[in-house]
Order: C-alpha cells, then structure tokens, then sequence
C-alpha cells in the first residue's frame, strides 16, 4: 500500500465510485484502471476490494482471466500484430516474428528500456488490410518483414527527438 | 420528444425527404460521403474528410456540397472509398492527394475522376456506380440495411431510413404476436449455432419473474469474422430497436450490450445511438406512448474469446471470470443475476427491425427451406475482393468466392474455404457448388459459425492451418473443464511435432481419438467444436500430414523445419544483392559460372539459414524459390 502515492489512490476510489450505481461493476473498474494506468499491480486490487468489498483473491482472479489487464506496466509504445486468421494467412507469423527480433523480446515481453511490448493481438477486424499492426492506436495496413525494421527506428527517431528536446 | 407514434411518424416523414433530397440530388447540392470503417479508418480516411472540408472551404464551395463520414462499404480491399451523391459515383483506393482533383474535376466542373473507378478486373472496365459492380450485384441487404448509407452518429439519418418502423408495428401487437412473428420469418440465430430465435424469445416469455433481461452479444470473437463490428459501426440503432423488440416480446426491461474492447469505434457509436435515442425518448419510460419502457446499457469485453459462449458472457457481465456454467438451466430460465434472460448476436437483433418493419414473409422470401433470410460473410484471405457481403442463404459458395470474390490473386490454385473460424472445418473444391445454409454446411463438415470465410489458396499448408487454429482454442481454453484444458494441448504438441518434422503415424491415430475425446467431453462449444479444422483437413488432406510425417516434406513449403530456400545456379547472375541482405549471413558466391554469365552464381547454405525470406523478395531474376 505504502507504494501507491496519495494521489492514485485517490483516482482509484474514484472510478471504484463512478461505477457504483451499477450492478456488479468489477470489470468496468477493472477496464477504468487499465485504461488510467496501463496496469493493475496488486496494491490496486486492494484499494478496489476495500471499496467494492469483492475479495482480492476474486479480483485477482478476473485480473489474469482476461488478456486485456495487466499485472505489469507495459511499454510506451505497445506493438500490436494481428494474429487473426486472415492476417495469418497472408504472413503475420513472419512480421511478429521480425519485430521479436528487431526488439529482442517476445510476445507480450517489453523492452529493458520500457520503450516497446509487443502482442500478438486476436483478430481486430481490419482483415480487409491484412496484415495490420496497431502501434498505440495506429493501425499500419498490409504490413511486410521488410517495414518492420524502419517502423520500429521511426519510433525510436521520434524518441531521440523528444529526449533531445528535454534537455535543450 | 417523440412520444407518439403519430411525432415518430412526422419525424420520419421529414428525414426521409432529407435523406432522399440528399440521395437524388433535390436539395440542389452535392454531398461527399467517405466510408467510416475501422479498415478505411486506418488507411486515413478522416483526414482525407478533414482534407475535403479544408478544400472546401478555402474554395468557397461549404454551400454547395457536404462531407460526411457513414458506416462501411464492405469492400475493405479497395478502401478508402469516397461516394458522391447524387451522382452516385464510386472512387476507390482514394489518397489524401487525390482530394484536390476530386474538388476541382468532379465537385467543380462535374466531370469525373476516371482513374479512382474501379476496374472490373475480368473486363478491365471502369464502373462507375456501385450497384453496377460485380462485387455487389448478388448482394442483398438486411442486416446491413444502411450501413454505408447513413451516418451512424446522426439519428435523423438513420430514421429517415425508417428506424423504429419495426419497434411501432412490435407495440401494435400483443407480446406472442411478435414472437409468432419471428418464428414465422425463420429467424435463427447468426452467432453460430443457428438456434431459431423465435423459440429463444418463446422460452423466456414463459418463464414467470419480476425482471428479465436481453443481451447483445457482440463478443465477436471468430479471427477473420468482422460482421458486428460493421453494424455496429455502420447502423447501431437498427442493433439497439431489435434489441428493444425483443425486450418488449419477452417482457424485459433492460438491455445490455456486451461489446469486445477490441472495438473502440463501435463503442463510441453505440453510445452515441443510445444517447440519441434517450434525447429523443425512444429510450426509457413509456416507449411512443405506450406501456413499454426500455433502457439500454454497455458492457466491454476484456479480450476473452470464451465469452462469446453465452453462459461465459453472462459470468463476465456479472464481474466473474469468463467461464461457461452447465446448462440446463439454460439462461431463458436462469440468466443474468439468475433472471430470465436471451442472448442474441448483433446481426440476428440487426434482422430483427427488417422483420418487423418489412413482415416475416418478405424476410422469409430469400433463402433455403430451412434457413431463411441472408447472412453476412467476412470474406477474407486469399481472395481478391476481401470484404463483408451479405447473400441470401443458398448462395454456393462457387458465387461467394469467384462472383463476388473475383477468384484468388495472382493467378494461384484454390485450395480450401474455412467457415466457421476455429469451431469450423475448410472445405474443397469439390463442395464448391453446394448451396450454403446451416444445415448443409454441418452436413458437410464445417459449419456457419458467425460467418468468417478464409479462402486459401496452394501456398497454405493444411497442418499449418489446424495448428494455428488449434493454438488458438489452447490459448483461449478457459481451463475449467479438463477435456478442453488438456485435451487442445495435448493435440497442439502433435500438431506441433507433425510441422517440425518429428511426427509418427501414430499420431494421427492419437488426434482422431483426442478429437472425439474432447468432442463429446466439454463443457461448453469452444471445446466441443475445437478438433473441428483437425477433424476436416485430416479428412481432405490426409496426404499432406503424410507428406509431413513420412517424407519429411511441406508441400506448401510453408513449416520451417520441412523446407529450404533455394537458388537456381543457372538463373543467378551473381550479383549478391541476396547475400548482402541476409541477415544471418549464410548466402555466399560459389565457384560455378553459368553459361553466358559473367559471375559466379550464390548459393544458401540451409543448415545457416534462418528461413527468414528476405532474399526471395530482393531477387529480381526470381532465381530463389522455396522447396
């Protein structure tokens, strides 16, 4: 507990309180959090089980039933390769495999310096440009092994640039 | 406030000549309409509309044409497309630089772009509208009904296309008229299983209790299937009246949707529908005047493939893992926090507002004895039209793949169609003239599923295939029941060991019998269905397992282990444009001089080589090839 600073624990009990009125809320705070911070160590859960009343060992649980919540904090910028099966046919497995060894990680690994996670996402639907990688959000359409290389050093340009701009 | 069905009549009389003047052209001004889909989406179509309105505005043209943003187009391969009324015509494959021609040819001096039409490919000619192309001249809209059309986040446009006609026939008549209505149209239910939703509603009618529920499952879970995520996006109110019939027919009050989180658009809109709808007082207390009160809630998904089994759904709403429970009692009995309750898929609630509002007979008009209506494909893989059509049910699938697909790219061989996703089975040439219902497609192996169809073509290996749908049912086994949770393991280091050129023929002894074990032994559908792509590519490529496990070979050339790239000593010019590029080294010049070339060509050396392939792709003789 004693690592959570005041203010967090302050935001928690406030999205526990913006689900109250509803019935059985856990996975809308759960999603909440998730969304805030990007992750849900255990001191979270214990601030959600002191206000909701549902135990930790439940809200553990459901926290590493589901892929979307973490139990640690993931990459700035988070690689998402579609693995559904029309990306799939079309060379997915080769594009996640390239990005695991440009980055020196696997799936669902983040890189030493925070920077990148990759995951191996389920089908989101954009099987008309396939393979598509999200980054954050963006979606790259109708990727190759050959892009991987310069989309990764995009990124890392455009950290360069703020770093630099930091310390001017 | 429309409170009456006499205000919702009014209001739909003034958005349908809206929405008709904006069609034919009778407000004398143009109107610029670009797809909104997650797939257009990522190919920039918003900036292309911000570009649009730019334009337009520095050209002084805002009075003389509109730029608008609707639902998807279905014809995700040729995004982003950009539509202008009244013309009706099409462009294809539009870029943010082609906006300033767009402007300036079309809008301006109304002479159209013809490089951004699309091309028939089998006749090389330009078409201009979209009914015109082959792609969608044997498609026939219900549950798509104004997808692409109207703009999802405005419900005057979605009420000129006539919403809530099907919910004020529905308050016309009593509870078990609209039922029998249903029942009478045929309906059943598109998620999968193909349950008539007639009886679905039947059964939690009769159940007696102070409270019921209706929840939209659009836990669109199947990789390779996006017909949710499209209604959603492109029409979400047809989605949220179907759901308030069937909440008016069971005697329900509240109505939730549960939506993967996979799919922010589709939320977004939804909420925005459901806003929309409150304002106006389509949603909440005393429906046009009536009795009937009905409110509308959304619960996101968390990235769990098993909760699109309904049980595991219900679990999940209720803040529990995402584990299916026993049935009976089945959730028309004992639901949601233990009340009656019907799951329906979002594409069977999308039906179910064309039902009401057209009457069962016309929806049953279309379709097979037993499967009536039409149904929603994601067509996707090695075809060259990927994208969503909606067919009557009957439809071969020789119409789905080569009308409406136009065949597979590059020339290559057709190989098999994957209904169903991993609870399906592919299917062969040879079933390529059997009509497609929920029946037919069981009887022959596979099944409708949620309406995912991959085409694949030669390059795919068969044992690649079941293993990634196999790793998939592994990843997604909830674990509770140990058929599933041990059974898809144990069957994915075979399939395993049969790709890395390890395996016996014994094993394919052992998947037949894990197949039945888990078969009859699971709990829910996810297990009960997961040796299904094992079960039919055994069954119609039993020679490439074998070639796997006996000649140690790929016939597809696609398991690392079982192939090796290769050059051609008397295609290589030697110009080491290959070597230079591998990143582990391994390609290096011989001493072996071609005939009538100057180099010595290079060879790869396959016990280096990590089987990356990217000298195939730098090669500009195509001396390099997979064997």
């Amino acid at each position: 507990m004693a690592k959570i600073q005041a203010a967090a624990a302050a935001k928690i009990a406030e999205i526990c309180d913006r689900h109250k009125d509803e019935n059985t809320p856990l996975m809308m705070i759960l999603s909440d959090i998730q969304n805030e911070y990007g992750y849900i160590p255990l001191e979270v859960q214990e601030i959600v089980s002191q206000k909701t009343g549902i135990s930790v060992a439940e809200i553990y649980g459901v926290v590493t039933f589901y892929s979307f919540f973490s139990l640690v904090p993931k990459g700035k910028y988070i690689i998402g390769c579609c693995l559904g099966t029309a990306c799939y046919v079309k060379g997915a497995q080769q594009v996640i495999d390239k990005f695991s060894e440009v980055l020196k990680i696997q799936p669902g690994e983040t890189t030493e310096d925070g920077l990148f996670t990759i995951d191996a996402l389920r089908c989101i639907g954009a099987c008309g440009i396939a393979p598509a990688v999200s980054i954050n959000g963006k979606v790259y359409p109708k990727m190759t092994v050959s892009q991987v290389t310069e989309v990764v050093a995009q990124y890392l340009i455009a950290e360069e640039k703020m770093k630099e701009g930091e310390t001017l | 406030m429309i409170n009456s069905v006499e205000k919702l009549n009014e209001n739909i009389a003034v958005c349908s000549k809206r929405l008709s003047d904006k069609l034919t052209g009778a407000d004398g001004r143009r109107h610029i309409v670009l797809c909104g889909g997650t797939g257009c989406l990522s190919n920039n179509s918003k900036e292309i509309a911000d570009k649009f309105r730019e334009l337009l505005e520095e050209k002084g043209l805002f009075s003389k044409a509109t730029v608008n943003q609707v639902g998807c187009f279905g014809f995700c391969s040729q995004g982003p497309f950009v539509k202008i009324y009244p013309e009706d015509t099409l462009y294809r494959l539009v870029s943010i630089d082609d906006v300033d021609e767009i402007i300036e040819s079309d809008i301006i001096n109304n002479k159209v772009v013809e490089r951004l039409l699309y091309e028939e490919p089998s006749t090389g000619e330009k078409v201009s509208k979209q009914d015109d192309i082959n792609f969608y001249k044997k498609q026939r809209r219900v549950a798509l009904h104004g997808c692409g059309v109207i703009d999802p986040e405005n419900i005057n446009e979605a009420l000129g296309e006539g919403a809530f006609k099907g919910l004020e026939r529905a308050l016309s008549m009593s509870r078990q008229e609209v039922i029998d209505e249903v029942l009478a149209a045929g309906l059943r239910g598109r998620g999968g299983a193909g349950f008539p939703t007639g009886r679905k509603w039947q059964f939690a009618y009769n159940s007696e209790s102070d409270e019921k529920y209706v929840v939209c499952n659009g836990d669109e879970g199947d990789p390779g299937a996006f017909m949710d995520r499209s209604i959603l996006e492109g029409n979400p109110l047809a989605v949220i009246e179907g759901m308030m019939i069937a909440g008016y027919a069971i005697g329900a009050q509240n109505g939730y949707f549960y939506v993967r989180a996979e799919y922010p658009i589709a939320v977004n809109r939804l909420k925005i529908a459901i806003m929309q709808a409150e304002e106006l007082g389509l949603l909440g207390d005393n429906i046009l005047g009536t009795e009937f009160s009905f409110r509308c809630h959304i619960r996101l998904g968390a990235g769990a493939f098993v909760c699109g089994e309904e049980t595991a759904l219900l679990n999940s709403i209720e803040g529990k893992r995402g584990m299916p429970r026993p049935r009976p009692p089945f959730p028309a009995v004992k639901g949601l926090w233990g009340k009656p309750t019907i799951i329906n898929n979002v594409e069977t609630l999308a039906c179910i507002p064309y039902i009401l509002r057209e009457t069962a007979e016309n929806f049953a008009s279309v379709g097979t004895e037993k499967s009536k209506g039409t149904k929603v494909f994601a067509l996707g893989g090695k075809v060259n039209n990927v994208g969503l059509v909606e067919v009557p049910m009957g439809t071969t699938l020789h119409e789905l793949i080569y009308d409406i697909g136009g065949g597979i790219p590059n020339g290559k061989k057709f190989k098999a169609i994957q209904t169903g996703g991993p609870s399906g089975g592919c299917l062969t040439e040879e079933f390529l003239d059997e009509p497609i219902d929920f029946d037919n497609l069981v009887q022959k192996g596979s099944m409708m599923g949620s309406g995912g169809a991959i085409v694949m073509d030669e390059d795919n290996c068969m044992v690649d295939v079941a293993k990634f749908y196999m790793e998939f049912i592994c990843d997604e086994s909830c674990g509770k029941c140990s058929p599933c949770r041990i059974g898809t393991k144990r069957m994915l280091e075979i399939l395993t060991r049969i790709t890395e050129g390890s395996g016996t023929m014994e094993d394919l002894d052992a998947l037949e019998e894990l197949s039945r074990t888990v078969k009859n032994n699971s709990l829910c559908a996810l297990g009960q269905t997961a040796a299904n792509p094992i079960d039919s590519t055994l069954k119609h490529f039993r020679d490439e397992y074998i070639a796997h496990i006996v000649d140690k070979k790929c016939p597809s050339h696609v398991c690392k282990n079982l192939m090796e790239y290769y050059i051609d000593p008397d295609k290589c010019i030697g110009c080491g444009l290959c070597a230079k590029g591998c990143p582990v080294d391994c390609i290096k010049r011989t001493d072996y001089v071609a005939e009538g070339h100057k180099l010595a060509s290079f060879a790869i050396n396959s016990d280096a080589c990590a089987k990356c392939g990217s000298c195939i792709g730098v090669c500009r003789l195509q001396a390099i090839s997979k064997r």
